[in-house]
């Protein structure tokens, strides 16, 4: 099965399209959109069996040589980033059933994200730079539609403002391909960081790097171009919220990872000393905005950014062990964040605010909502057995590993500002005098109760199992830090 | 050539800047597509200006002397993710004109008495 790798990809295409012929009916949009996630996901797991036994999986499509071809690469990173993005969407996709609408599920909702998803794992898979453009392009088109999608004024509002980022940053996306194909004249990401390696520490290399995080750094919002986000994550409603929180910044951050691991190792002084600045301040900028809010989705909004931060110091100071803590974080990250978005989703459709100073006293009516939603906020901030620890201690161990004492004390007492943002939604919400809850009928909440309960128990099972998991990281972060894997893997496999 | 072309890129990239920053819609719209077509002629020179022949076999014609096949196809992607792009973003300035009565950035801030 040679082409295995491409099944996470495809099968989503493929349901997509099939999709497209009859949007009315919302029963058969339902059945097919879930039955293509679970195929996707098995395929993906079977990927992951494999890329765990036989090493890093390459394929050039068309049999051409590797780096005339466009190849198509899984190691173990981009599988684990493939398989827990399937993973949410099934969630979202089922918490969509009742919240979603019977008017947005009409209008060609289940395909846009079948096709976002289609994007997200081709931009984790590809091993071709301008490919992962044309990827990077399949997503946010996708994630136009889906952040506009029902019309509302705030949605066309800041549509606008999130269409107008993505268009800026994708044509300097374009410049960029262009001045590398300029220097190095091939688009393979493996035969780039071969030639990259001969050419040294040109100056214009550097520049090109820069353009990569800025690039990069606008899709997966690091400070100081996360001015986009807060406003445009908080129009749409909240499963695709749910989607975009935990998947789309996660491909920018995924792309700065894995270009300054396989292109830009040269000039480490510069270029990750720089990157490690940005994500010390983009902690820093999160950590100020979700103290700010008094509204939920924005608290959780500015966690996102906190994560990208974290993030990405783990992935600057170039060691095993912050590797591997960036590679913990950023799945437990996307696992967190999918629970936490959907846990507010449903004390949003309780309370039918996101002020918090308009809720209170849910826990006396929804326990089960309220002990849910602390175990994750505990999570979110990395109380030890839950899924947030081990990737922090490993960030953190790295940080100190590379004498990084201060930034290393900046992450712990990030830790400090995310918990108590968490907390005070949990005090807010479900502590206090009732107030502003509603009546809801109590299957629906039970249907909207059911997906969230789910994924909050995986994040608690990838917590207390990680030590189970660290063969896997372990094999990710061996790619990462010697390109020669990935280089060998992409021009042995074409044989 | 290449210089020239730099510079005239250049061009086209400020007057991008300047549409973009603008209050307009529909000049920030403009705005985006001067900007699309200063990335592609970008690739177009990134590629090299020198070469002949176009990038079709024909007897005669050595080796040497076709231009880079490479950068055009890219192009070609790029202008019609472009298009794409720009098809979608004038039908929401569309729609966002109609419901919100208005094209002016300024009127579009997202704040609490703003809504």
């Amino acid at each position: 099965m040679i082409n295995l790798l491409l099944f996470p990809v495809l099968i989503p295409f493929l349901f997509a399209t099939i999709l497209l012929f009859f949007p009315k009916k919302v029963k058969a949009q339902r059945v097919i959109t879930t039955l293509g996630l679970l195929t996707a996901l098995v395929s993906a797991f079977a990927l992951l069996w494999k890329v765990k036994t036989d090493g890093v999986q390459s394929l050039t499509l068309g049999s051409w040589a590797p780096p005339f071809g466009i190849t198509m690469v899984s190691d173990m990173m981009s599988t684990l980033l493939v398989t827990s993005s399937l993973l949410i969407a099934l969630f979202v996709v089922w918490f969509s059933f009742t919240s979603i609408g019977i008017k947005r599920e009409t209008s060609f909702y289940y395909p846009a994200i079948l096709f976002m998803l289609t994007g997200v794992n081709g931009a984790f898979t590809t091993g071709d730079i301008f490919n992962m453009f044309v990827f990077f392009e399949v997503l946010l088109m996708s994630s136009y539609v889906l952040i506009v999608l029902g019309g509302e004024k705030v949605q066309l509002r800041e549509s606008i403002k999130y269409i107008l980022v993505n268009v800026v940053s994708s044509s300097l996306f374009v410049i960029t391909v262009g001045y590398l194909y300029s220097i190095v004249g091939t688009l393979n990401m493996a035969d780039i960081s071969i030639k990259l390696a001969a050419i040294g520490q040109a100056g214009i290399v550097t520049v090109i790097a820069v353009l990569f995080l800025i690039v990069f750094g606008i899709k997966g919002a690091i400070f100081p171009l996360f001015f986009w986000l807060p406003g445009s994550y908080a129009a749409p409603p909240i499963p695709v919220l749910t989607l975009f929180g935990a998947l789309l910044t996660k491909v920018g951050v995924y792309a700065i990872i894995r270009t300054y691991t396989l292109f830009f190792t040269t000039d480490i002084g510069f270029t990750h000393e720089l990157l490690m600045i940005i994500s010390i301040l983009t902690i820093i900028a999160g950590c100020i905005g979700a103290l700010a809010y008094f509204d939920v989705k924005k608290i959780v909004i500015y966690n996102i950014i906190i994560a990208v931060g974290v993030i990405l110091f783990g992935a600057s100071v170039m060691n095993e062990s912050g590797m591997m803590g960036s590679i913990f974080y950023l799945i437990h990250d996307i696992l967190i964040k999918g629970a936490l978005f959907l846990l507010i989703g449903v004390i949003i459709h309780i309370t039918g605010t996101s002020d918090l100073r308009k809720m209170g006293g849910l826990i006396k009516r929804y326990p089960v909502l309220g002990w849910s939603y602390l175990i994750a906020a505990f999570g979110l901030a990395g109380i030890p057995p839950l899924s947030g620890f081990i990737g922090k201690l490993l960030i953190v161990q790295g940080g100190l590993e590379g004498e990084l004492l201060w930034q290393s004390i900046f992450i712990l007492a990030s830790s400090l500002i995310v918990l108590l943002s968490a907390i005070r939604i949990f005090i807010y919400a479900f502590w206090g005098e009732e107030k502003g809850v509603q009546q809801v009928q109590p299957r629906t909440y039970r249907h909207l109760l059911a997906p969230t309960i789910t994924l909050v128990v995986i994040t608690v099972l990838y917590g207390v199992g990680s030590e189970y998991l660290v063969p896997f990281m372990t094999d990710a972060t061996t790619v990462l830090l010697d390109p020669s894997v990935y280089t060998d893997a992409v021009f042995g496999g074409g044989k | 050539m290449e210089i020239l072309m730099s510079i005239l890129i250049g061009f086209l990239f400020m007057a991008a800047v300047y549409l973009i920053l603008s209050r307009s819609l529909l000049r920030i719209i403009i705005g985006t597509g001067l900007l699309s077509h200063g990335t592609h002629l970008l690739l177009l020179t990134m590629g090299g200006l020198g070469g002949k022949a176009a990038p079709v076999l024909t007897e005669g014609v050595t080796v040497k002397d076709y231009v880079d096949p490479l950068p055009q196809a890219l192009i070609l992607t790029a202008i019609v993710i472009s298009f794409g792009v720009t098809a979608f973003s004038l039908v929401l300035a569309y729609r966002t004109y109609k419901e919100l009565g208005t094209d002016n950035m300024d009127l579009m801030k997202g704040t609490e008495d703003n809504d």
